[in-house]
Formats: C-alpha cells, sequence, structure tokens
C-alpha cells in the first residue's frame, strides 16, 4: 500500500480525533497540574492561585532526590524483569497451536482486571507468616518454621512483576506472532543452536518493539503507590506514596502537584533519552 | 466488652442485619419526601455497619428524615474530598463526622457551615470541650462521639497484655507492631512525650520535639507496618501476622466481640483521647435537616446507645446518661489520657510532616 503525503485540509481530519483526546485528556489535566504547583500553599487550609516557587524549592533537597532516584530504579528492575521473563514466554506462546495460545491470554487479561489493591492484598497473603507459602514448605519438610517473607524489596519487585507482566506480554504479542518463521528456520538450518537463534535473529529483529515494551512497563510502575505501602518497608515508599500522602491527606496539592510534575520531567527526559539512543543505533 | 454486642453475633450477621435494617428504614424514608433526608458521613467498616443498624433507624424513626450513610475514609481524606467538592458547590455529605485535626483544618478554610446554636437545645448536655467554635465564636462543629486509640495485641500472641506504651520501644518486639503512618492521626509524639519526657508539654518548643522524633527513630525497628488504611492492620492484628501496635478501642472491642483474638489496653501513661465533631458542609441546603439531626445526636440517651452499641465514649456530661460504671468502663477510662495537640497540627503542619516524613522513610 502507498501512502499519499497529506495535500488538502481534509487529509488531516483523521488526526483531529487523537489530538482531541490527547488535549482533552492529557494536555489540558497536566496543564491544570502545572498551574496548582506554583500556586500558594496555606498551611493548615487549602491553597490560592498565585506564582510561587516554594513548592519546588522544598522538593529540591537530597531526601526527595534519593526517594525519586529509588523510584527510578525500582520501575527500571521491574520493567527491565518484566521484558526479560516476557520475552521468551511470548516467543514460546506464540509457537502453541491456537487453543492453548487463546487460553493463556484469556488468563493474562484475567489478571488486568485485578486492580492493585486486590493485587497487594494477594501478595501480603502469600507472604504472611500465618498464612503464606513458607507454611506450605514447612509442610514439605523444607523450612523448620514459617516466615513472613515481606515487607521488603523482593516482595515489592515481586508483586510490580506480577502487575506489568501481563502488559508486556500482550504489548509484545502481537510483533512475535507476526514474526516471519522462517528467519528462525533459516538461523536453525545454518546450525544455530534454538537459544542462539532467539538471541541473535528474533531479538534484534524485534529490537523496536522491545524498546517500546520497557518503555511502557517502565512507566506503568512508576505510577504504583500501594504496593510500596503494603509490600515495603518505609524506605521503599516510591515518589508516587509521597505524592498521594501530600494529596490525599496533607490537602498540599500544590506541594503534590510540584512532585507530579517533576516525576512526569523525568521520565519524559529519560524516555527521550532512551528513544535517541535507539535512534542513533538505528543509524549506524 | 460484652457489653457492647450481645454475644454470639458473628461479623456477617451483623452486616446482613445491618443491611436489612437499613434498607427496611431507607425505603419509606425516599418515598415520603425527597427533602426530608440527609446524607451522613461516619467513618466506614465496623463503624458505619453499628450506626445504620442500631443509630440512624431511631433518628428516622423520631423525626421522619431518612439517613443515607456515607463510608468516609481517614479524617483527612475525607477533608481533602469535601473541600473540592464543596469548591464545586458539591456536598457528598450533609453531615459529616470529622476528628479534631481535620476539623480545624476545615475551619481554616471556612467549610463549615456556622450552627446555629437556637436550634440545638440539647447541645447544653454537652462537655464544653466538645463544642469547635471558629475564632470569632461561631460554632463550627458539635461533638459527636470521642474515641481512644489504645494498645492493641493479639490475645494468642501476647497471652499477657501490654502495661505500658514502653513496649513499643522494646527490643523483642523487633518487626511486630502496626502504627499509623501520619503525624496527624498516630499522635505518637505525644505517646512519646508523655512516655519519657514528663508530657506533651515538651513538644511545646520545635527542640522538644526533635527529641521526641529522635526518641521515636528508635523504634523504627519493631514496626512491621505503618498504615494509612485501618482495614490493612486490622486484618493483620486479628490473624496474628503483627501482633500489636496502636490501634481504635472501640471498633478492637467490636472484632473482641466477634471472637476475634484481640484485646485494646489502656496503658498506664493513658490511651490516646481524640473525638468526632458533627459539622455541616456550607455547599449543603439541608441545615434544618442537619441541626435537627445534630440535635437528636446530642441526647444524653442516644449517647448512651452509642457507647453501647459503636463503643464511642460520650460527648455529653456523664452523670446525665444512665451508663453504668462498667459500661462507661467498657468505652473509657480513668485513666488520666493523652490528649492530641491539635495547635501543633494547625501551626506546624507542614514541618511537622517532612520531619516525620524523613524520620520514617530515612
Amino acid at each position: 500500500m502507498k501512502r499519499e503525503p497529506p495535500r488538502r485540509l481534509a487529509d488531516y481530519a483523521p488526526l483531529l480525533f487523537p489530538a482531541a483526546m490527547l488535549t482533552g485528556f492529557f494536555v489540558v489535566p497536566f496543564g491544570i497540574m502545572v498551574a496548582v504547583s506554583f500556586f500558594r500553599r496555606h498551611q493548615g487550609g487549602f491553597y490560592t492561585p498565585d506564582f510561587v516557587l516554594a513548592n519546588y524549592e522544598r522538593f529540591l533537597t537530597p531526601f526527595f532526590a534519593n526517594v525519586l532516584g529509588f523510584s527510578l530504579l525500582l520501575s527500571a528492575m521491574a520493567a527491565a524483569a518484566c521484558v526479560l521473563l516476557g520475552l521468551p514466554f511470548t516467543y514460546l506462546l506464540t509457537r502453541l497451536p491456537r487453543r492453548p495460545q487463546i487460553l493463556w491470554l484469556v488468563a493474562l487479561l484475567s489478571i488486568l482486571s485485578l486492580s492493585e489493591v486486590i493485587i497487594g492484598f494477594a501478595w501480603s497473603t502469600i507472604f504472611s507468616r500465618t498464612a503464606g507459602i513458607t507454611n506450605l514448605l514447612v509442610a514439605l519438610g523444607l523450612m523448620r518454621e514459617p516466615m513472613a517473607l515481606l515487607p521488603g524489596f523482593g516482595a515489592l519487585l515481586t508483586a510490580m512483576i506480577y502487575q506489568a507482566l501481563p502488559y508486556t506480554i500482550l504489548v509484545l504479542y502481537p510483533a512475535f506472532a507476526r514474526l516471519d518463521p522462517t528467519l528462525v528456520e533459516a538461523a536453525r538450518t545454518l546450525g544455530a543452536s534454538p537459544i542462539r537463534a532467539f538471541l541473535n535473529v528474533v531479538v534484534p529483529a524485534l529490537r523496536n518493539t522491545i524498546f517500546a515494551t520497557l518503555i511502557m512497563a517502565f512507566v506503568f510502575a512508576l505510577g504504583c503507590y500501594l504496593l510500596p505501602q503494603m509490600l515495603g518497608r518505609p524506605q521503599h515508599w516510591t515518589l508516587s506514596v509521597l505524592i498521594t500522602d501530600q494529596a490525599i491527606y496533607q490537602s498540599n496539592m500544590p506541594f503534590a502537584a510540584a512532585m507530579a510534575v517533576f516525576l512526569v520531567l523525568v521520565s519524559l527526559g529519560l524516555i527521550g533519552l532512551t528513544l535517541l539512543v535507539g535512534a542513533k543505533e538505528e543509524g549506524r | 466488652m460484652s457489653k457492647i454486642s450481645n454475644g454470639g453475633t458473628n461479623r456477617r450477621s451483623v452486616l446482613i442485619g445491618g443491611l436489612a435494617g437499613a434498607a427496611a428504614v431507607a425505603m419509606p424514608a425516599i418515598l415520603r419526601a425527597q427533602d426530608k433526608s440527609l446524607k451522613v458521613g461516619v467513618y466506614g467498616g465496623y463503624f458505619k455497619d453499628s450506626f445504620d443498624k442500631h443509630i440512624f433507624p431511631e433518628f428516622t424513626k423520631a423525626t421522619g428524615i431518612g439517613v443515607e450513610a456515607v463510608a468516609e475514609p481517614t479524617g483527612e481524606a475525607w477533608l481533602v474530598q469535601l473541600q473540592q467538592a464543596a469548591k464545586a458547590g458539591q456536598a457528598p455529605a450533609d453531615v459529616s463526622m470529622m476528628s479534631q485535626v481535620a476539623m480545624l483544618k476545615g475551619q481554616a478554610t471556612d467549610l463549615w457551615a456556622p450552627l446555629d446554636m437556637s436550634k440545638l437545645p440539647n447541645t447544653s448536655n454537652l462537655v464544653e470541650r466538645f463544642i469547635n467554635k471558629y475564632p470569632d465564636g461561631r460554632v463550627a462543629g458539635i461533638g459527636a462521639v470521642s474515641w481512644y486509640i489504645t494498645l492493641v495485641s493479639n490475645t494468642k500472641i501476647f497471652p499477657e497484655a501490654p502495661a505500658s506504651w514502653a513496649v513499643l520501644w522494646d527490643p523483642a518486639n523487633k518487626d511486630k507492631l502496626g502504627l499509623l503512618a501520619l503525624v496527624s492521626n498516630s499522635f505518637l509524639l505525644e505517646v512519646t512525650a508523655k512516655t519519657y519526657f514528663g508530657g506533651t508539654k515538651a513538644l511545646d518548643t520545635e527542640e522538644g520535639i526533635l527529641k521526641a522524633l529522635a526518641k521515636l527513630a528508635e523504634l523504627k525497628p519493631n514496626v512491621r507496618l505503618w498504615y494509612r488504611d485501618e482495614a490493612q492492620f486490622e486484618q493483620a492484628l486479628k490473624s496474628g501476622e503483627i501482633p500489636m501496635g496502636q490501634y481504635y478501642h472501640d471498633v478492637t472491642g467490636l472484632a473482641a466481640a466477634d471472637g476475634h483474638p484481640v484485646r485494646s489496653t489502656f496503658p498506664k501513661e493513658g490511651g490516646i483521647l481524640d473525638s468526632g465533631c458533627w459539622a455541616v458542609s456550607s455547599a449543603s441546603k439541608k441545615t434544618a435537616e442537619a441541626h435537627e439531626f445534630i440535635n437528636y445526636m446530642s441526647q444524653p440517651a442516644i449517647q448512651a446507645l452509642m457507647s453501647r452499641k459503636v463503643g464511642t465514649s460520650p460527648t455529653v456530661k456523664r452523670e446525665l446518661t444512665d451508663l453504668t460504671d462498667a459500661e462507661f468502663g467498657a468505652v473509657s477510662s480513668a485513666i488520666d489520657p493523652i490528649v492530641p495537640r491539635y495547635d501543633l497540627y494547625q501551626s506546624k503542619s507542614d514541618w511537622l510532616n517532612q520531619k516525620w516524613t524523613e524520620l520514617i522513610v530515612g
């Protein structure tokens, strides 16, 4: 199919709908948030429209830099783990017969119907001392007595991976399904082992998809604010948790907005950087 | 505690009873007239269930005003929702039960409609300090109930009831505690001051507050969960997963009466005494009904009913109620309570919040 470059105004019409959605659901709310982040906070009260930098000043401290750094690191780890797990899984999934494939996809979609609260409570039960998996290990004679596996970094990361993995797989799936099977066959004919063929042929062929998936999983994980409270220790609370505290409990909307704006800008910056690196490699 | 709820009822039957009761009562009220109804916000869970079952039906019977109970989250979160809604001219609830910190924060933004005391004759029954006033003398809220936050423990894990708040610092309790996550609802600064520094006057200066915070930092290794949501801790306390912590005396009593292995103890330094006010959102158009509701709730007989059924402590003078010593003892204590330093959460709220967050997270 050959694509004609748009010539008349009407040719741009299909753009209108997405543009309106983007404006209505992203640009306007984000604009309001940016505006509020400059408003004046009244301690013990609410806020009034103004232009002050105090909210950003309060944020620019080593304390919040640490929290921001941890949030980014945690999300990056969750995203990386999701892609590492999702890649071989999706590849093997697309090679299954149609029926089991559909069953797997339905199961994955059903995980998406679970809210963060339910996922958090489920994992806190699984990791608990009184009802958790360690009781199973004790019953099997592998452990002396049951113990709590939470709160901690491992528990938090596990739940975050659980939450983001279905998205990862669903984004990877179409690309893997469309991948020409003869590519792998050719590699195998030339003597490559299955693992070698996967790493040297399949992964490079889908590099852009993998990049996009990584970014999506990262952004998704960054929004997590309940799991860190339920499964982590306070030092594992992400910036999203502190934003919630300010917005919901301290009624400090300006400060919450300033932190949120900062978080969005930093993550947009990181994504831009990633794309830039990707584009450079492409050009080589 | 068995005074509060007749033994033998489990949680489910309480819930079903509550639902059936609420439905039976709400139906005719809705049919009667659109404007003879009132949306009332009370804390969700056991608390709201008990109000729905025992208190609101009595009010509807007496006045013909139907009550639609709204489950509200922790005071501060509800305050923000009410403030945002009021800006848009909406009132998610006409009357809300607000904790003191949220009450004072709402007063700072003129959120509460001033109340007309001539329409609230029963409030003369109240202990004076339970009437909240704006600085210019207008009445912002009327004491609904008071409650205690106490030291709670799981009876299976701790056969002996703890005696002092100091157990929170005991190294033997490593990783065993559930504490409230916010400076303004845990009141742990006051607990620390009373337990180790001779009283809450120690918090008068920033220096004193920093000393209390430093002492509090010592108990961090003992805390397994800093909770924002009551349900998170309640479940863990019942199962023994997190066997000790601070929690509400009233709902712990209701849980114990339902057969869960939990107990609430007044430590020798005293329980934390907080109270809830009935306050009317300035966006509400049901001022007349709201006054009627608040006036009704300020009767000694209704206050006694709430003590028996909800487990709260009365805001009217005790001698006006017909509560027996045993009944009063179940919802209160003769030990001098720890009274929160509400003034701090007004004048130093952001500074305190920042120091507190750094203490917990750092």
